[in-house]
């Protein structure tokens, strides 16, 4: 993506939607938007624009997620739902080659066959934490030398739409997480959806030359200057209505000094070591590879497949797991997300999406468990400056 | 170079496990074209003398006799391999092994001094060694051609032991208890039937028996949350895997004799 100069603001009106479909179809790229879908709001290929979740938002709580109607009918009033956009750009499960065993009249070869032609995606409805979950995955997975290809394939294909926030949920916390409610980059284009007094549009910004492109076969006119700031107002006024803080001062300290804290076994006491809040979490990229045979033996091939810390194969080397304990792969995985990911990629890998809070059947709470380690620590060293 | 021999051997069992094999259709001719199938009585009544590479066995230990015979089918296997939670936790007929064997016989049968039985119904592991456990009620097909093809070329078959959460995520599942508070056993259940229940918007049952780390107490409080009554938690872990020690102890966890207050 290359930077232009900022043009000035559109709006669309709800009516201009089919159109950016059609524009974004049109330039060869697969719309994938959240629907609704068993109860939630998915991310999925969408056939059309009447496909998106109008007039239904979200509740979230501590391993809770329901859908609720809304009084109004906005498309995008809802806060992180199961699935990240991790799910199209780093899928759960990948083939990275194949190969034949032929045996002709020179003898037995291997024959190869590479990955497929990558496909393009157009991402409908990014939030402003993913968008910057999706920044800290292309430093993961293509910021190092050896990138990931499937990643990359994907990544460099994708149109990014973002859609700013303007209602967080109950385990929303991008704020803490030096984050927000607002997109100032990572897009191709932004839109900021509003419903007000009956007149469903989004006011438009555009990121790149590509972002450009498709804005100007999308029927829009300028924005006035009173939308533009009242849509800026609610955005801004979302950072003040996170249902969640995490505590970030001194975080990687704060977790290399809990190493041996007592609270890892409270943790491990609630924790199903299920996978569930790394599958969900934007971010997580762990993946394992499975070597697959036919019964000839002659077909092979090598797959991909998302990996978890919770898992005891995670760890295996030769003659066991390094991390049997669940103290010990909760610990694993709050440590490198919130502390040791600064060392290794230059950021936290958290953006305070709140999914691993909503999605853990047991209902752990990340910035609960930190402010727990937090006081614990404060107490120790209280109990020790006593005399 | 012979053919490797495949056998399967039942115990007590109701024989889906193994029709599973006869359920593999379209890869059936391929499996054997590899492999010399010289005793499946359930698909061929011609039984071709051991020993064998690879025995299957399906069923749980519930006679003496049968105690018995495992022995003799492990002297004659090269590699052994359980199929299903009867040969792999007992079965659901480990249910006698919390109750009185003998008060069963004497409601179910007209003549129960007919019946010869053990007062339990254990695992084939309770017996002799067991290189691969498949679990599973019924195993699962293509678990079931991974694990031959792994032993044929000589490779660890890919049988993950972790959650069934694993597979509901890696499907897209939406989480039946986040979403629905639906009571569920997956976070504690292995994984291997790539999420079948969940997919379709119900619980999961516990099939696949206990996941590599399960915390019971995590777990029960989870379904507590659902509005389970301990009565229902305790059955919920005694059904087909009720032998596996991990459902023992999620079934003790629970309190049976306690009633939902509302």
């Amino acid at each position: 993506m290359t930077g232009t100069a900022t043009p000035a603001p559109r709006l669309i009106d709800i009516d201009g939607l089919p159109a950016l479909f059609e524009a974004l179809r049109g330039r060869g790229y697969t719309v994938v938007g959240p629907t609704v879908r068993d109860g939630a709001i998915v991310v999925a290929e969408l056939a059309s624009a009447a496909e998106l979740p109008f007039g239904w938002g979200v509740e979230t709580e501590a391993g809770r997620y329901r859908l609720r109607e809304r009084s109004d009918t906005a498309a995008f009033g809802h806060s992180a739902g199961p699935q990240s956009w991790k799910t199209v750009l780093h899928p759960a499960r990948a083939k990275l080659w194949s190969a034949d065993r032929v045996t002709g009249s020179a003898g037995t070869s291997i024959v190869e066959t590479g990955a497929a032609e990558p496909p393009r995606y157009a991402l409908l409805g990014v939030r402003p934490c993913d968008v910057r979950a999706i920044g800290i995955l292309d430093q993961v997975l293509t910021g190092g030398r050896h990138a990931d290809p499937v990643y990359r394939g994907r990544r460099d294909g994708a149109f990014v739409i973002a859609v700013e926030c303007t209602e967080p949920g109950a385990t929303c916390f991008c704020t803490s997480m030096g984050g927000g409610p607002g997109a100032d980059s990572g897009f191709d284009l932004a839109l900021t959806e509003l419903t007000d007094g009956g007149d469903h549009r989004f006011v438009v910004r555009t990121g790149t030359a590509a972002g450009a492109g498709v804005l100007a076969d999308v029927p829009s006119r300028a924005a006035d200057e009173a939308t533009v700031r009242h849509a800026a107002t609610a955005v801004a006024e979302a950072a003040g209505h996170m249902g969640r803080t995490m505590p970030t001062q001194g975080l990687p300290r704060l977790l290399a000094d809990s190493r041996e804290s007592p609270h890892w076994d409270d943790v491990a006491s609630r924790c199903l070591t299920c996978g569930n809040c790394t599958m969900v979490c934007p971010t997580c990229f762990c993946t394992t590879t499975e070597d697959v045979t036919d019964l000839t033996g002659d077909h092979a091939e090598r797959w991909r497949v998302w990996d978890s810390c919770f898992a005891l194969d995670f760890s295996y080397l030769h003659g066991g797991s390094v991390r049997t304990s669940g103290q010990s792969r909760y610990r694993q995985w709050i440590t490198h997300k919130l502390g040791t990911w600064h060392d290794q990629f230059g950021s936290s890998g958290c953006v305070g999406c709140g999914r691993c809070i909503a999605w853990c059947p047991a209902g752990i709470d990340i910035t609960q468990e930190v402010s727990t380690l937090a006081s614990m620590l404060e107490q120790a060293a209280a109990d020790e400056d006593k005399p | 170079m012979d053919m490797p021999t495949l056998a399967v051997w039942k115990f007590a069992s109701c024989d889906g496990c193994q029709l599973t094999l006869l359920d593999c259709e379209d890869e059936l001719l391929a499996i054997a074209g590899r492999v010399k199938i010289a005793r499946f009585t359930e698909a061929s009544s011609e039984i071709l003398p051991g020993p064998y590479d690879v025995s299957l066995v399906e069923g749980s230990i519930t006679t003496a006799d049968d105690a018995e015979r495992i022995r003799r089918v492990r002297e004659m296997s090269r590699t052994l391999v359980t199929i299903g939670a009867c040969a792999s936790a007992g079965g659901v007929q480990a249910l006698r092994n919390f109750a009185d064997v003998e008060e069963f016989t004497s409601v179910v049968y007209a003549r129960p001094d007919y019946i010869s039985t053990l007062a339990t119904s254990t695992p084939i592991a309770a017996h002799v060694d067991v290189d691969f456990e498949l679990h599973g009620c019924p195993i699962d097909r293509r678990q079931l051609l991974e694990v031959i093809t792994a032993l044929l070329v000589g490779r660890k078959p890919n049988i993950p032991a972790h959650s069934v959460c694993f597979e509901c995520k890696q499907r897209g599942n939406v989480c039946v208890v986040a979403a629905h508070g639906t009571p569920c056993l997956g976070p504690v259940t292995h994984a291997g039937c790539g999420a079948l229940c969940p997919a379709h918007h119900r619980g999961c049952y516990g099939c696949f028996g206990p996941m590599e780390t399960p915390n019971a107490a995590a777990q029960v409080g989870l379904l507590r949350a659902t509005g389970m009554a301990e009565a229902d938690i305790v059955r919920a872990f005694r059904t087909f895997n009720a032998g596996a020690p991990a459902f023992i102890e999620l079934s003790q966890v629970a309190r049976p004799h306690e009633r939902r207050s509302e």
